[in-house]
């Protein structure tokens, strides 16, 4: 039963607003908006702040609703399935959205080098690079524009952070950190 | 041809199409996982009505909050108006954003570079 007291202080010492483990619905990203809408609101937070927080909260949880699609399969008796970790912390000059979720080993390199392309431009590259991808017809099959990390990334005006955890040459983890500040 | 009117949902927007009138209204938020789908209705209708538009078509966009997935078919649809304004039949966008709201600002500036159409940026209290 400590485990549980140790999940608890974890948190708290983390400042977790809202945390959530499981698979992402349609139905539990319209709950877990509207429960931190109102959170922001009980705190009286800047317009300017709560809308910052909520746009990147809807990009980080569609992400993980689009891109986690199926079961990792690492042989006859072990797969993974498309659970996610999502975090919310509310710290003393900002706030943290925090993802956590398996991926294949074979396309970490890909998104790292998408993250570390989108990390080395400033403002206003990012604008233009935003401008251009909005404008270049393409679009994925589930209908994604491919612009969430740079939006993300131009909202919250700070650098991405990640890290990816090679379990094994077929499963890894991925973690981001997006921070907004106040 | 009839009107598209559809209620605004915890996803999706308020949307109000009228031929009669030339007055097309996006209100609320826009943020649904499937984009497309949501959208294509529109599209559609906006299809019909540019086979007998009104002399001047105005459009307001009065977006509290809109999505990646949401951003290509909002191009799309400027994209679609872009083609009816010509020398008989203008479009007119009202892009409304929210005091202090400069992402939304920016984003329909970000439009307004992209698209031949006349934007008109209208900063209120409340949308």
């Amino acid at each position: 039963m400590n485990n549980i007291y140790d999940i608890f202080e974890k948190l708290d010492e983390k400042k977790i607003l809202l945390s959530f483990k499981g698979t992402i619905t349609p139905d539990l990203l319209t709950t877990i908006l509207q429960i931190i809408e109102s959170k922001l609101d009980d705190y009286d937070e800047k317009p300017k702040v709560k809308r910052k927080v909520f746009n990147i909260l809807v990009e980080c949880l569609q992400n993980l609703y689009h891109h986690i699609d199926k079961e990792i399969v690492i042989d006859a008796k072990t797969t993974y399935d498309k659970s996610a970790l999502l975090m919310i912390a509310r710290n003393e000059n900002n706030y943290q959205v925090m993802t956590g979720n398996y991926m294949e080993t074979k396309d970490v390199e890909s998104l790292r080098e998408k993250l570390d392309f989108v990390n080395s431009m400033d403002k206003d590259s990012l604008k233009a690079y935003y401008k251009e991808v909005l404008n270049d017809g393409n679009r994925s099959s589930k209908g994604t524009a491919g612009l969430g990390m740079v939006d993300i990334a131009r909202k919250s005006g700070q650098k991405l952070g990640y890290h990816f955890l090679e379990l094994n040459d077929t499963l890894s983890f991925f973690s981001l950190i997006v921070t907004i500040s106040e | 041809m009839e009107n598209l009117m559809l209620e605004g949902s915890a996803k999706t927007p308020k949307v109000s199409f009228n031929a009669s009138e030339g007055f097309l209204e996006l209100k609320g938020r826009s943020i649904p996982e499937n984009s497309i789908e949501f959208y294509k209705p529109l599209n559609n209708w906006i299809d019909s009505y540019a086979t007998n538009p009104k002399g001047l078509t105005s459009v307001d966009i009065k977006l509290e909050y809109f999505n990646t997935s949401s951003s290509k078919c909002i191009l799309d649809l400027f994209k679609q108006l872009e083609k009816l304004n010509g020398d008989n039949t203008e479009v007119k966008i009202n892009w409304y954003f929210e005091e202090d709201d400069e992402d939304m600002e920016e984003a329909g500036e970000d439009y307004q570079a992209i698209i031949d159409l006349p934007f008109n940026m209208i900063e209120i209290e409340e949308i």
